[in-house]
């Protein structure tokens, strides 16, 4: 045996690792997820920022100025109707995208997932640290979008600026449920390519987004009570158009609550069933 | 360990202990039993190799020492700490090469290190320090602030190594360290391995090559289908399982037939493997120029020193890379 290790054997372990906090463990991990971002921004940026705004200017302005103010629309124009609707849909999709195929890759191309949890940070610390990061990647983006439909006059009160917490916690809601698929996908991700085109799709386009969903047939109108886009959709018109009582509004917070509780703790079984193996 | 001597003012518990112990440790996959009850014990400051083919439950093993697996069954101490109750503490002094390099390919050298030392724990200021210090170290220092993705396997696996060593660990485990890397690339890694051991960290290492646990390791057990087959160090393996030199005749296609036997005599024993006949003597020379007398006729012939694959071949019937 080498002389040098009796010498350190005399003192003690010589290693500098010390065990951090959970909170302060995910926190680690969206530092390194923002060191990505910091590279990388510009390749995300059509997707998560740009297209929303891409929508606002066709169906708010363009479509829009074909569209009466009516009933419907609370005697408003159609771009104050659509503006709140259409950033809980593209932060739902940006979150979807988002905990998809990279976090696919975290488990299989990549393999980075398992890197972390050798370290002293668990799986679901890595889990909160990216549940925590797609809510700040996604609450940058509808920033960015409040901000441009300011510029287009989509607001017209103080209540835009619940509405960012609203997308994000409806984006959350969607992203965790992912997660947890994703933690469940061991091929190259096509159930990715179907809930896009199956799930997602529909979803934006019939929960309220675009027109009341008193309009969808009764028979199948609960598929929109049970989209979280619509009830995320609902709180973000309430606060902006006003017109939404208490009651139906905690409603629709309970089932965004649950729907993120009930993922999370899904996601965070399924993690730890992939890597602690 | 029993008989080192350690000041008892500052010496901690977890050091006099062995730095893993494991006794009759268990890994199930469902109905599949990857390790099947292996003891072992490895002390401070030693380099301690796990050899065995494929599928042998080296990795197994290895996962439940660096406690990112939980064992099925039996007793594990790591730093003298329990893996099931102790994980992120055992981790903390741990260093760990995984089989595949797992770093982050759309980030540079420097910011994988970078990044990697904070989960533990350590400063931002000790991380820009440890991250120029490792890159020295693994001779990456000019390539730090490329994209990983950029770099060759072998600078990967290097960088991979750094990365391993960013919390200064007490325990380094290496799971198959040079696998896929060219010879160059390989010595390249055993020389930093060597210096790390010359540091004093301990070391462990799983490998299907026998030439890279006889030159890193002081100790090893060999691993077949879930069981140590023997334990002990390189040279005491091929002293026990094996004899001095090696015999190694070759044939044409087709004309190995009945030569075993023939050679049989010249030799304490003979293996029969599909491209040649081995002949295991104390010399080989000799027992060459027996076989010409007795008139056979191999189309080429080596003499050569035991090595460790003639111990896996002895105990297992089998050679270690198919």
């Amino acid at each position: 045996m080498a002389a040098g290790a009796e010498t350190r054997a005399a003192t003690g372990s010589r290693a500098t690792g010390r065990v951090v906090g959970s909170w302060r463990a995910a926190w680690l991990r969206v530092e390194a997820h923002w060191t990505w971002y910091r590279r990388y921004w510009r390749s995300s940026l059509y997707s998560s920022g740009l297209q929303p705004v891409l929508f606002l200017a066709a169906m708010g302005l363009g479509f829009g100025s074909q569209v009466e103010a009516g009933p419907a629309t609370g005697g408003l124009a159609y771009v104050h109707y659509v503006a709140p609707a259409l950033l809980v849909a593209g932060a739902v999709q940006n979150a979807i995208g988002e905990s998809s195929y990279p976090v696919l890759s975290g488990f299989k191309w990549q393999q980075d997932y398992y890197a972390v949890t050798a370290t002293p940070v668990t799986a679901g610390q890595l889990l909160g640290g990216q549940i925590i990061w797609i809510a700040l990647r996604v609450g940058i983006a509808c920033v960015v979008y409040t901000l441009v439909a300011l510029l287009f006059g989509a607001w017209l009160n103080a209540g835009a600026l619940l509405v960012v917490p609203i997308g994000v916690f409806a984006a959350v809601a969607c992203g965790a449920a992912i997660m947890a698929v994703a933690a469940t996908t061991y091929n190259e991700g096509e159930r990715f390519a179907a809930i896009f085109r199956f799930l997602v799709m529909p979803m934006i386009l019939f929960s309220g987004t675009f027109f009341p969903i008193e309009q969808i047939p009764a028979a199948v109108r609960w598929l929109a009570w049970i989209s979280p886009v619509w009830h995320g959709t609902e709180l973000a018109r309430g606060v902006t158009l006003g017109g939404l009582d208490v009651w139906p509004a905690l409603g629709h917070l309970t089932f965004l609550g649950a729907l993120l509780g009930v993922s999370a703790a899904l996601a965070r079984r399924y993690f730890y069933r992939r890597l602690v193996v | 360990m029993s008989g080192e001597t350690a000041d008892p003012r500052t010496a901690a518990p977890t050091v006099t202990a062995p730095m893993v112990e494991a006794k009759a440790l268990v890994k199930r996959f469902g109905d599949v039993e990857a390790v099947r009850g292996v003891d072992v014990q490895v002390r401070t400051g030693e380099a301690f190799g796990f050899l065995g083919p494929n599928g042998a439950g080296k990795s197994s093993t290895m996962r439940m020492i660096a406690s990112t697996s939980p064992r099925s069954d039996g007793d594990l101490r790591v730093l003298g700490m329990d893996p099931d109750l102790d994980g992120p503490r055992i981790r903390a002094r741990l260093g760990s090469v995984p089989q595949q390099d797992t770093l982050d390919t759309e980030l540079t050298v420097r910011q994988n290190l970078q990044i990697y030392g904070r989960y533990f724990g350590l400063s931002r200021a000790e991380v820009r320090r440890k991250a120029t210090e490792l890159m020295e170290f693994a001779q990456l220092s000019d390539r730090a602030d490329d994209l990983v993705d950029a770099l060759s396997g072998g600078m990967k696996r290097r960088l991979t190594i750094a990365r391993s060593l960013v919390n200064d660990p007490d325990v380094l485990l290496l799971d198959e360290p040079t696998t896929g890397l060219d010879p160059q690339a390989r010595h390249m890694l055993w020389d930093r391995l060597f210096r790390l051991k010359a540091g004093g960290v301990t070391l462990i290492i799983t490998s299907h090559y026998m030439d890279e646990v006889e030159q890193l390791c002081d100790r090893l057990v060999v691993m077949d289908d879930g069981r140590i087959v023997a334990e002990g160090s390189p040279s005491e393996l091929i002293a026990r399982y094996s004899t001095r030199e090696v015999l190694e005749l070759r044939f044409p296609p087709g004309e190995q037939g009945g030569v075993a036997d023939r050679v049989a005599e010249f030799g304490e024993r003979v293996e029969e493997l599909p491209d040649r006949v081995l002949v295991y003597t104390g010399d080989g020379e000799r027992a060459l120029e027996q076989v010409h007398g007795r008139d056979v006729r191999p189309v080429s012939s080596l003499v050569r020193r035991s090595t460790l694959e003639d111990v896996f071949l002895r105990l297992t019937g089998r050679t270690l890379v198919d």
